[in-house]
């Protein structure tokens, strides 16, 4: 039982991981901004999700456990409020979104 | 297994640090705030299992707050900035 709880919780903290650096590499190497926010608002919260679950896995049922999902319930309370807000000011100031590649048009 | 965790997470916080960097637009700069903050939370919950400490996981929670308060008045302040100039754009001619 132990062996099958350290198992998940080193593949949920694996695949968190491969979530956080494909959206820190989708940051960088996307090339309009409202891309760039759909590439790290949807891997913030994916890998908060998972990293959270593996370390809620080793707690067990305990007070830690409880602390986590009051951080995961928060995170995904205010990540994608604060996306929205940002999406909405950048269109509001005029930040045209990159509507088609113009070789591609 | 902690420690790895920790280190792909730094991984992470170092590239948004280079689009904070290299973003053309301020909004760039504030999305990878934004996105550094969310990482830092992380770092600490799971920094917090590496040392065996499980009150980090209280700063962890205050950090998501305090990161999305941070965010939203940032952008309360780009919103009044644009609008002033709009204002003034309409009285002038």
């Amino acid at each position: 039982m132990n062996l099958l709880i350290d198992s998940l919780t080193m593949v949920c903290l694996a695949l968190g991981c491969f979530l956080g650096l494909t959206g820190g590499i989708g940051i960088y190497r996307l090339p309009d901004f409202f891309t760039r926010l759909h590439a790290s608002s949807v891997t913030d919260s994916a890998c908060a999700f998972l990293i959270l679950f593996g370390l809620a896995l080793q707690a067990g049922w305990s007070l830690v456990t409880i602390k986590l999902g009051l951080v995961f319930f928060f995170l995904v309370l205010s990540s994608p409020t604060a996306s929205h807000a940002l999406a909405k000011t950048a269109l509001n100031s005029n930040q045209q979104p990159l509507l088609g590649r113009e070789d591609k048009r | 297994m902690y420690a790895a965790t920790c280190v792909a997470i730094l991984i992470v916080m170092a590239l948004a640090l280079l689009r904070a960097i290299l973003g053309p637009t301020a909004f760039d700069r504030l999305l990878a705030v934004n996105m550094f903050g969310t990482k830092t939370v992380l770092f600490i919950a799971v920094f917090g299992f590496l040392t065996e400490r499980p009150d980090f996981l209280d700063i962890a929670l205050v950090y998501a707050l305090v990161n999305f308060l941070g965010t939203i008045a940032v952008l309360r302040f780009f919103e009044r900035k644009h609008l002033a100039a709009k204002t003034e754009a309409e009285e002038s001619p």
